[in-house]
């Protein structure tokens, strides 16, 4: 069984997000990681190829250079290769259409990314990547099990759960619940160093979308003080000043 | 030219989401002055069909094939497909649901489409075009440059007023055809969730957190959640101890919400946590730490024990319906 998992890099879920001029991140001081969504993931595609006692997982990422750390850290989990494509990643229909052209030449039983990445919370590089390869594609899954050619999946829908089976192979994307996240030991850390690391080049693609520039959230004016024995001041206030009750 | 809007339902029935998304769509045809049409998948009665002319639909498609009565994320996406192009459509709006979150990238590679997912308002700009998203999990917002001609909006659910109107769409059947082997995902159960309501689409909620000191102590915020009919969230800690179950934990890693009013109690308002409810239109704190992060980022403050406020505020809201009922 040969899988393939797409990860991002994106500051860590403590990190206060600032921007240069609205255009540009402030990175200093932000620590960077896979994207916990693809970590769950690459996480679940590693158990599933011990329960099977064979098989490769490839990790995937498309960006320069500097993001090979956090690369190099999915190889210590225990990815068997990665390759990177060597490009900045301009919006997710250029993604996408990488992955997809290196997804095309090398027959994936699976490919797995997260279910949204935490810093464009787009949620479309899956169905992206079915859509490019003519294969299905289930976001938001939370249980995966495979049986032969045939996955056995859990999905969140609007107010619950749906199960379902698909053979293979398709595209999912993973949310919280389908595996616990690995801390790389030693061993993991130092074989890293050696697992093979390919760096291709883009294919021409041209970008649908670009941020134009970024704003943080308006600020709250000031948090308006209720005594705690006056909650029905407090309702009072929200049906007459708040208006939501 | 046209704008196209996924009309979702669930079980035949259309939800507020699906009158957003319409009255969404409706907004941006009369901005580029044109009609408004929404597409309908499954077995919707004619007269709830014809009713999406009320929030601005001049005509409704309706696909009815026995063989798309289970979501399949790539049957559906090649059924809107095909109806954005028979109408010429240069926009198409759909809502960011689990089901829009399953379908928007497909529809928008399938057709080359640029992409906005997660939209919280109309167009800015419609030459370039325009639309702002939330990016970094609701801690900043991007203005979004459109350059495709056609264009796939992802409307996040509670950000878009509905729209009321006079007026009754005409009502089209459509019989879009399939590839073979689109349909290979099998549905074999659904596990719906025993809450009253449901958290993505709640105006009011109620949440907590640590603070509450054990899941015995939950009792009290489900009755206030009961009696102000609101949603029931949690925070990420409590959700890994399993004091409540994963899918109340709202945060950078859980859900994102937009509720009318937001109740969070015993949570101090760590920035993962803000990230997920700050497009709440009214937030109300109860802590005990009057130093907790959470009151800079609320409307109204109360520093108190919870086992003493809730109940209070429960007394209040009993006594504030027995006023307006």
């Amino acid at each position: 069984m040969k899988f393939l998992v797409c990860i991002s890099n994106v500051p860590d879920t403590t990190a206060k997000i600032t921007f240069t001029e609205g255009k540009t991140l402030n990175s200093a001081g932000i620590q960077f990681i896979i994207n916990p969504y693809d970590e769950i993931a690459l996480t679940r595609a590693l158990e599933l190829k011990e329960a099977a006692g064979g098989g490769t997982v490839t990790v995937v990422h498309v960006g320069p250079s500097s993001v090979e750390p956090t690369i190099r850290k999915a190889l210590a989990i225990g990815a068997d290769d990665a390759v990177r494509i060597n490009a900045d990643p301009a919006d997710a229909f250029f993604v996408a259409s990488q992955i997809a052209e290196f997804a095309r030449k090398n027959n994936f039983d699976l490919i797995l990314t997260g279910r949204e990445s935490i810093d464009y919370n787009s949620a479309q590089v899956a169905g992206m990547l079915g859509e490019l390869l003519g294969l299905p594609s289930v976001c938001v899954v939370t249980k995966l099990d495979i049986n032969g050619t045939e996955a056995l999946l859990e999905r969140e829908i609007d107010g619950g759960k749906e199960m379902l089976n698909c053979s293979l192979p398709f595209v999912l994307s993973a949310q919280k619940g389908m595996a616990e996240p690995r801390i790389p030991n030693m061993r993991g850390i130092m074989s890293a160093r050696t697992k093979p690391l390919q760096v291709i080049e883009p294919v021409a693609v041209i970008p649908l979308t670009q941020s134009l520039k970024y704003d943080l959230p308006p600020a709250k004016q000031s948090c308006k003080m209720v005594a705690p024995d006056k909650m029905d001041e407090l309702v009072g206030l929200l049906h007459s000043e708040a208006k939501v009750i | 030219m046209s704008v196209l809007v996924f009309a979702e339902n669930w079980e035949g029935k259309f939800k507020k989401s699906t009158f957003e998304a319409v009255s969404y769509a409706h907004a941006i045809a009369k901005q580029l002055s044109t009609g408004t049409v929404a597409l309908a998948i499954g077995p919707v009665n004619e007269e709830d069909l014809k009713n999406l002319g009320k929030y601005g639909a001049d005509k409704v498609i309706s696909v009815r094939q026995e063989q798309l009565n289970n979501f399949d994320a790539q049957g559906f996406s090649s059924v809107i497909i095909q109806a954005a192009q028979k109408e010429a459509a240069t926009v198409v709006v759909i809502s960011y649901t689990y089901t829009g979150k399953n379908i928007s990238g497909r529809v928008a590679a399938g057709m080359k489409a640029g992409l906005v997912a997660g939209t919280t308002a109309l167009p800015s700009a419609i030459s370039p075009f325009t639309v702002r998203k939330k990016c970094f999990s609701g801690k900043a917002l991007t203005d979004v440059v459109v350059s495709s001609e056609t264009k796939v909006l992802a409307l996040t659910p509670n950000s878009f007023s509905v729209v009321s109107m006079e007026g009754s769409a005409i009502v089209e059947s459509f019989d879009p055809k399939f590839k073979e082997g689109a349909f290979r995902t099998r549905v074999k159960e659904v596990k719906k969730n025993s809450d009253k309501v449901v958290l993505t689409e709640a105006e009011l909620v109620v949440s907590a957190g640590r603070g509450m000191k054990g899941p015995e102590n939950w009792g009290m915020i489900e009755d206030l959640a009961n009696q102000l009919g609101a949603g029931l969230a949690c925070s990420k800690p409590v959700a890994d101890m399993d004091w409540r179950p994963h899918h109340e934990h709202v945060g950078q890693t859980g859900i994102t919400i937009g509720p009318n009013l937001y109740v969070a109690i015993g949570i101090s308002g760590a920035i993962q946590h803000l990230a997920g409810v700050s497009s709440s239109k009214v937030i109300v704190v109860i802590n005990s730490d009057p130093e907790a992060p959470f009151f800079k980022a609320a409307d109204y403050g109360v520093v108190g024990d919870a086992f003493e406020v809730v109940p209070r505020l429960i007394a209040a809201v009993k006594n504030f319906k027995a006023g307006h009922s």
